[in-house]
């Protein structure tokens, strides 16, 4: 072994409280930076799950438009006081068409056209307001995932019975309503049917529950008294949800109709998932970073309380180089045994509070052991454990034995 | 000649501009026992420390084993050191936490000439010179002050340099440990051909030595060859 680790590893020992109290620091600092941002991506995760169960990463529509001057090849400048909507109607015109412009696209995964209707449930005297959503229920699943969160019953059976119904848990309890039993629908342009229960679902979102309904894309043509190639959207997914805004805009280009991605249109939600990112980072950093100054005041300590060491070490021919290579050893020595720890521990704690069951929406602790956060912790911690001793050694290695000897 | 100085000149600024070292001119042979005395404030460690290399704050020349030193960058000045310079200090400087052993053979495992085994052998050789074989393997913190000279000295001797440099060696010594301390630097010239220079307020010391450079005022004011 090199004769400055030599002299750094029995620093280290000599003086084992103030290693441990910074290792310690470390170790601390280091499983809560791993765990906080394992539990943030958790927390994504989670709340992507619940936002895709509702929503494609895509919906292309027909935007309103807003009246316009009509002519435009003269000087003159008009004025339209009061500008109003234009009273057009918001179907997509040759929707088959925009279906194949649209999965051409490489990026895009599914793409299925879908209608979404208000309606009342109404079982004998009992009545709720919800929203039936239209599908083809092969694409559908694949968008939507559907049968991961089916509690009774088969989306299948969908496809095979054109009057079939999938219902939220919620209604279904409040209507007590089985499968096989018989739900009529009301929309909002009068038209009454009745459908028949094939599944039951449930997402975890009280509100989805109580509220939404599936069924055939035919079926909800027919409720608002339309023929088969009425169809107000086009839901897209992509291969990667965080494209998903870049795509939009190619396909607002090709398609001519307004595009949007998931993350326009759940813009509250994203603020909330941004606001808990910029917390969870700020605090873990800076815990991160007190640990990273425990390392750079016990090294400072031991510059001082080693000074006359240093001093003959110079005066027997070490270099600045030699000094700092001593001390930063000493520091990342340290950093190594505080990051172990700290990732045991991380991983202690995350396995402990993945079993933790809250219940609610959320299910099972949001948490799982993330090997990304666990390299940007690793890697932020050894980085933060050199400056904190390369700082104290650079100090030491300046030091001029002349003014320490001669003392 | 082992050490040469022309015309050095040192001042210091703060807390105010004083020339301490006046037009120092003088040189040392192979094998030399060189004792430098005078008074309190006289400039001797000043002189020494720039003799050791570890001070380049001066003006003139210094040349160490016919090489001019002057100007020469840290890191070079260091490894001159590390091979050519031994020191004892007053204070003996030894690394706490290390054996005796251990701190004799830091030097030499800094130079990286000799393995750890060979080294280790050296250093048990030094310390036996300086009776201090059966002290090996104590810490050094755990040794009388006698001792930890005598660890020190043979920390200094492990690369066998050539000049071995003290500021007052023998300054916290007993009259008996000073004539063991004296009998070894007398030996190492004579028997080894190294050249000693060594800072001492002692005059038998001074007087027993083979030759005595009186400083007063930042001035080499007497030099007497005694033998
Ligand atoms: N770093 C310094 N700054 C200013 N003056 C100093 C410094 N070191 C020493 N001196 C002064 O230089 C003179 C010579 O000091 P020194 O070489 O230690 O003398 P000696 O070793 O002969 O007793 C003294 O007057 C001392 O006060
Ligand atoms: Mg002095």
């Amino acid at each position: 072994m090199n004769i400055n680790s030599t002299i750094a590893k029995t620093y280290i020992f000599s003086n084992k409280k103030l290693t441990a109290v910074a290792v310690l620091g470390v170790l601390l600092g280091m499983s809560v930076y791993i765990f906080m941002n394992s539990l943030l991506v958790g927390f994504d995760k989670s709340s992507n799950t619940s936002v895709f169960r509702n929503t494609s990463h895509i919906r292309v529509y027909k935007d309103d438009e807003i009246s316009k001057v009509l002519v435009n090849d003269t000087n003159e400048n008009y004025l339209i006081i009061n500008p109003k909507v234009v009273p057009n109607n918001n179907t997509i015109i040759n929707p088959k068409m925009i279906l194949e412009t649209i999965l051409k696209q490489k990026e895009v995964t599914v793409a299925m056209p879908q209608i979404n209707t208000n309606v009342f449930y109404n079982n004998g005297k009992s009545q709720i307001a919800g929203i039936s959503v239209g599908i083809k229920p092969d694409e559908a699943n694949l968008m939507y995932n559907i049968k991961s969160f089916m509690v009774e019953g088969d989306l299948d059976l969908l496809k095979s019975n054109p009057n079939g119904i999938l219902i939220g848990s919620g209604i279904s309890e409040k209507m007590n309503l089985a499968i096989n039993d018989n739900l009529n629908l009301t929309s909002s342009k009068g038209i009454s049917r009745t459908f028949k229960v094939v599944g039951i679902f449930k997402t975890n979102n009280s509100v989805t529950d109580k509220t939404k309904s599936y069924i055939n894309l035919s079926a909800s043509q027919q409720l608002l008294i339309q023929g088969d190639s009425y169809i107000t959207d086009i839901n897209v997914n992509v291969t990667d949800p965080e494209i998903a805004e870049k795509v939009a805009k190619k396909l607002t280009q090709i398609t001519g109709y307004k595009a949007e991605g998931w993350k326009q249109a759940n813009e509250t939600l994203m603020a909330t998932n941004k606001m808990r990112k910029m917390i969870i980072t700020f605090v873990s950093l800076t815990i991160l970073l007190v640990a990273g100054f425990g390392i750079y005041n016990i090294l400072n300590m031991t510059v001082s309380q080693k000074i006359n060491d240093i001093a003959i070490l110079k005066a027997m021919g070490f270099k600045g180089k030699d000094v700092i290579r001593i001390f930063v050893t000493q520091a990342i020595s340290i950093g190594i045994m505080g990051v172990i720890g700290g990732v045991i521990m991380a991983t202690i704690l995350i396995t402990f509070l993945k079993r933790v069951y809250l219940g609610g929406d959320i299910g099972y602790f949001p948490i799982d052991y993330e090997p990304q956060k666990f390299v940007q912790g690793i890697v932020i911690g050894l980085v933060i454990t050199f400056f904190a001793g390369y700082m104290p050694a650079k100090k030491a290695a300046n030091v001029d034995p002349v003014d320490i000897l001669r003392k | 000649m082992i050490l040469k100085t022309e015309n050095i000149d040192k001042f210091f600024h703060d807390p105010n501009e004083f020339q301490v070292l006046k037009n120092i001119e003088f040189d040392v042979k192979k094998g030399e026992f060189l004792s430098m005395i005078g008074k309190s404030g006289s400039g001797k460690s000043t002189l020494l420390y720039i003799l050791s290399t570890m001070d380049t704050d001066y003006s003139g020349k210094l040349f160490i084993d016919n090489q001019l030193t002057t100007g020469l960058s840290k890191d070079h000045l260091a490894e001159i050191r590390n091979e050519k310079i031994g020191f004892v200090f007053q204070f003996h400087y030894l690394l706490a936490e290390f054996s005796c052993l251990w701190n004799v053979m830091i030097p030499a495992l800094k130079l990286g000439k000799l393995c750890e085994k060979e080294i280790e052998q050296r250093a048990y050789q030094k310390l036996e010179i300086l009776g201090l074989k059966d002290q090996a393997l104590k810490p050094a913190s755990k040794l009388s002050g006698g001792q930890q000279q005598r660890v020190a000295i043979a920390r200094a001797l492990i690369n066998d340099p050539l000049i071995i440099m003290g500021d007052e060696p023998t300054g916290n010594l007993d009259s008996k440990n000073t004539d063991i301390v004296f009998d070894i630097f007398q030996n190492l010239t004579q028997n080894y051909g190294q050249t000693i220079i060594a800072v001492t307020h002692d005059e038998d010391f001074a007087k027993k030595s083979d030759r005595i450079i009186e400083m007063k005022d930042g001035e080499i004011v007497k030099n007497i060859h005694s033998r």
